[in-house]
């Protein structure tokens, strides 16, 4: 089983790379671009039996800080 | 007096943490990460600054999930005394010793540079060599140094008289100019900028010798 965890900073947090890329896109004439996240993909091979449960769990623990970030889990 | 210096992979600032606590009278015993229990009698523990892990997936993140770090929990609960400086200001908040997060600093440039520190409160173990006001010349090098918490938890600190340092000036879009903060209990202090690289008058400045001073007085033997 697989599973690929999204990460994004949560809304309402600064996200100064997400900025700068942002600003970038503009400066090579994307005027279409009103705004950037930027955020991270992980994903995980997991053993048979793991449970979108233990992939939460990872999250909370590890993979995402729940202060400032939000996260997605997607079973492949 | 006795402090222990956690050393991670990517600690850079351990030895200078240790000579500071020193210089103010504290013998120091080098704690390895893989370690899981503190040694016994000890009175503060410094988190120092570094990369750890090289900081990666966030800076802090993987530090704190080491076993050091869970003896390092234990001995705050037990009301123990720590510092975390830089990194170990980012493995506190990752430890959920202290609240909050660092992100990546406003500007998106890792700022290495000398900046003015106000004094928030001097009513800690930590500040109390200074007077709250006091704005000292404190280096700065970081590029995940911008705090940010919740509006319940900035109005919390407030309250509770828990920012301990504030910037002069912002350098890195941290809310409130908030540099370091205190546990509920002020026995653990986490803060950006690096006391520990002005404490001797070879680095060009000493005002964070008082930081270590005053911990050495309080936590001197009766």
């Amino acid at each position: 089983m697989k599973a690929r965890v999204h990460v994004m900073l949560k809304n309402g947090v600064l996200d100064p790379q997400g900025e700068a890329v942002r600003h970038a896109l503009g400066a090579m004439g994307f005027d279409q671009v009103e705004g950037v996240r930027q955020g991270k993909v992980i994903d995980l091979e997991l053993a048979d039996g793991a449970t979108e449960a233990d992939v939460t769990k990872m999250c909370e623990k590890l993979l995402a800080n729940t202060v400032i970030e939000r996260f997605e889990i997607e079973l492949l | 007096m006795r402090a222990a210096v956690i050393v991670f992979p990517g600690s850079n600032c351990d030895r200078d943490l240790a000579v500071a606590f020193e210089q103010a009278g504290f013998s120091v015993d080098m704690v390895w990460h893989k370690d899981a229990a503190l040694p016994e009698g000890i009175d503060i523990v410094g988190v120092p600054g570094g990369f750890s892990y090289g900081d990666y997936l966030r800076c802090g993140a993987i530090a704190a999930q080491s076993p050091i770090c869970k003896a390092l929990a234990s001995h705050t609960e037990r009301g123990g005394y720590a510092v975390g400086i830089c990194n170990g200001f980012q493995v506190l908040t990752e430890t959920g010793i202290l609240p909050g997060a660092l992100l990546r600093n406003a500007g998106l440039k890792y700022i290495c540079k000398t900046i003015g520190l106000k004094v928030e409160t001097s009513d800690s173990a930590f500040t109390e060599g200074y007077n709250a006001g006091d704005v000292i010349d404190i280096p700065i090098a970081h590029h995940d140094g911008n705090y940010f918490a919740d509006d319940a938890t900035i109005s919390e600190l407030k309250d509770q008289d828990r920012i301990a340092f504030t910037y002069a000036e912002n350098p890195n879009g941290s809310r409130d100019d908030i540099a370091g903060i205190l546990s509920h209990n002020r026995r653990v202090l986490g803060m950006m900028p690096h006391p520990e690289r002005a404490a001797d008058s070879g680095h060009g400045g000493t005002d964070g010798t008082a930081l270590f001073r005053a911990l050495a007085g309080v936590l001197a033997p009766a």
